[in-house]
């Protein structure tokens, strides 16, 4: 199993004629991603890299039965791309879009609870590399030959240092049940704990590795959830152990303004909640496979 | 981004919040001109730059006379003010603003913030003003107010009531503290801020709700859409090469130590400064040149870290996704034939087309020292710097 996505899943790209939307379906499809069809206003009724475009998600929807799509349009319009495709009924965002402004993300995440659970739109990003389950579908930009088919559920916020892991892991024989980037910026669709309870459901998902990085609440309230509800295994790393505060580090939320913001704050709140903590970004995959090797999961059921 | 305080308060003053009569001036000449402009027996002279702490520091100086007021504006303007928030270097100063100064009866804290843990605005509020915030937190705790602002109805008149009598406001000026209130919000939301900061709020002598002093900061990722807030950039207190990146699309953050770095992605970057750090290096800035690593791209990337007379080695870290090993490796032979390397470069490059990428490395015949993991790169680097230091 894997989470979020398989090879059934049907999906739409949102931006789909554009440069980007068309190199990056074009990379999907050729991974083995089910892409039904894209959407792109006035261009509904066409035909692009061989699947029908349609000029609204509605129409997408109801014509290709799409239950997923992949945002790549510019940032002034990702958040209108988000509502229209959570209004169509859509299930799952993924949006890769970078530069979203942060009340256009506080104002889809209000919108996005205006439906209820059993129907409400799950999202990923933006400003993230998508979610990849190896060997079977991807939607996003991450290169695909990268990952294996394996036990390990990976979350990060960023991409390069999400890949990163991702051939440490190969190198060492261990693949990914599936790697979701949520991405770097200080208000986003997906948590960590949102990813983390997927994983800890999801029977095939062994041991998980979380990535995170400076600025926010978001790896100490993880750390908390793996603490109190996840029977598996779970390691972290923060990035940033050098970076000064104040300073917006590139990711629009990589910035350290409060207590628990810091690198090393945010080490020792997972290390205190059970986590494995990578002592370096080097070691991500030498820390996971001493993780797989030690069986049974560190959990240990003691009779009372 | 961040704007000087005399900005903020014309911006809010568009909103109708209350602020003291006053205007900015870029010489003596004219802070004596602004101080005539808005009469009164007493001004203060307050020098702009992007950081708090101007009080302790003699940025902020109480005038009695126009004389006063030519000598406080000449002793501030030009020089470099150095503060418990700028670091070291400090920021110059190079616009003061003159204000009416009004005896103050009491000093209160109001701050909006996007806070990330509910993803709302939040109004928060102390009843004793003029410290640090973080200072506040630490003193009282319990005396914090907060209000969460449901963004699909936006901030309510009763949230600025509640918190006005929460703060102890005399029933005379809650209506008036209500007004700024829900004015700050209005242009957190209208403007597209990530921060209001107005410290200290003051009820003068005369019972008169005043903005004594606000920091505002804003979404960078929101400016295309506020152009009158954009234009606001004072580029002379910002870092040039920070500056210099922005307009390549490239995000710079210079930092104290020796090793120059270049890599793609905010993540990736991070972490290979982490390892710099664990390897016994020190990394010279943050750079991330972002996913299309083009030629072009990593000569700008070359110059500005180059620019750093503190680098004594350089590491360009790229994981290639979307763009190929061969495409970066190309680039980076291209980029250190134009800037003539004086400092040892290594380079660590993964991902798609690994293999092409690290050949034309090799047979560039340029002495490019080559790793192929994140670990291996960063102990070669500090092994390069430190050859460099012995030498």
């Amino acid at each position: 199993m894997s989470i979020l996505l398989d090879e059934k899943t049907r999906v739409i790209v949102q931006g789909f004629t554009g440069d980007k939307g068309t190199f990056h379906a074009k990379e999907m499809i050729a991974y083995g991603t089910n892409v039904v069809g894209g959407v792109t206003p006035g261009k509904g009724g066409t035909t692009h890299l061989g699947k029908p475009v349609f000029d609204t998600v509605k129409e997408a929807v109801a014509a290709t039965g799409a239950t997923a799509t992949l945002i790549l349009v510019p940032a002034p319009y990702c958040a209108d791309a988000i509502m229209e495709a959570a209004d169509a009924g859509i299930r799952l965002v993924v949006t890769i879009t970078d530069g979203v402004p942060a009340q256009d993300m506080m104002t889809v995440k209000r919108y996005l609870w205006r439906y209820p659970k059993e129907r409400r739109t799950r999202m990923v990003g933006p400003n993230g590399a998508g979610v990849i389950s190896p060997g079977k579908a991807m939607m996003g930009i991450m290169p695909g030959h990268i990952y294996a088919r394996g036990p390990v559920g990976v979350v990060t916020r960023s991409g390069t240092l999400g890949y990163e892991a991702a051939e440490q892991m190969r190198m060492l024989g261990i693949g990914q049940t599936t790697s979701v980037g949520i991405g770097g910026d200080p208000i986003n669709g997906s948590s960590f704990v949102d990813a983390l309870a997927l994983f800890e459901q999801d029977p095939e998902t062994e041991a998980v590795m979380m990535i995170g990085e400076i600025g926010g609440p978001q790896e100490a309230d993880a750390a908390l959830f793996v603490k109190e509800n996840m029977s598996k295994p779970v390691i972290g790393y923060v990035a940033g152990l050098t970076a000064p505060k104040g300073r917006r580090m590139g990711h629009a939320g990589a910035i350290i303004s409060a207590f628990g913001d810091t690198a090393a704050e945010k080490a020792q709140i997972m290390r205190s909640a059970g986590l494995v903590v990578a002592p370096s970004p080097a070691e991500l995959g030498t820390t996971m496979a001493a993780v797989l090797a030690r069986k049974p999961s560190r959990r240990v059921m003691v009779p009372q | 981004m961040d704007i000087h305080e005399y900005q903020a308060k014309e911006l809010l003053a568009g909103f109708g919040v209350p602020v003291p009569r006053g205007g900015v001036a870029y010489s003596a000449e004219q802070a004596v001109y602004r101080a005539v402009e808005v009469g009164g027996e007493r001004w203060v002279v307050k020098a702009q730059i992007h950081a708090g702490g101007r009080g302790k520091a003699g940025g902020i100086r109480l005038c009695a006379s126009e004389a006063d007021v030519r000598q406080a504006a000449k002793d501030l303007l030009g020089t470099t003010l150095v503060t418990a928030q700028t670091g070291p270097e400090g920021l110059p100063v190079h616009r003061v603003l003159v204000e009416q100064a009004l005896p103050v009866e009491r000093e209160l804290y109001i701050g909006l913030v996007l806070d990330r843990k509910r993803e709302r605005i939040v109004v928060v509020a102390h009843p004793h003003g003029g410290m640090e915030i973080e200072e506040i937190a630490r003193r009282e705790p319990d005396a914090i107010l907060r209000e969460v602002v449901e963004p699909a109805v936006g901030m309510q008149p009763f949230q600025a009531r509640e918190l006005a009598f929460g703060l102890g406001i005399a029933a005379p000026q809650v209506s008036q503290t209500v007004t700024t209130m829900m004015g700050a919000y209005r242009a957190f939301r209208d403007l597209d801020a990530t921060m209001v900061e107005v410290n200290p709020l003051v009820v003068t002598k005369e019972g008169q709700i005043l903005v004594l002093d606000v920091k505002m900061s804003f979404d960078d990722n929101a400016m295309f859409r506020r152009p009158n807030v954009a234009e606001l950039r004072d580029h002379a207190q910002e870092d040039p090469r920070e500056t210099e990146a922005v307009e390549h699309g490239l995000s710079y953050v210079g930092l104290e130590g020796d090793i120059g770095c270049i890599i793609n992605g905010a993540g990736l970057a991070m972490a290979t400064m982490d390892m710099i750090k664990h390897a016994g290096g020190e990394p010279a800035n943050f750079l991330d040149i972002g996913g299309g690593a083009s030629p072009e791209r990593v000569a700008v990337a070359f110059r500005l870290v180059l620019s750093d007379k503190n680098v004594k080695a350089i590491l360009v870290n790229v994981f290639a996704g979307i763009n190929r090993c061969d495409w970066v490796a190309q680039g980076v032979v291209q980029a250190v034939r134009e800037v003539q390397m004086p400092v040892p470069l290594v380079v660590r490059l993964a991902g798609t087309n690994v293999e092409e990428g690290r050949r034309i490395l090799r047979d560039s015949g340029l002495p490019i020292i080559t790793a192929d993991s994140l670990a291996e790169a960063a102990e070669r680097v500090v092994a390069a710097r430190d050859r460099v230091k012995a030498a």
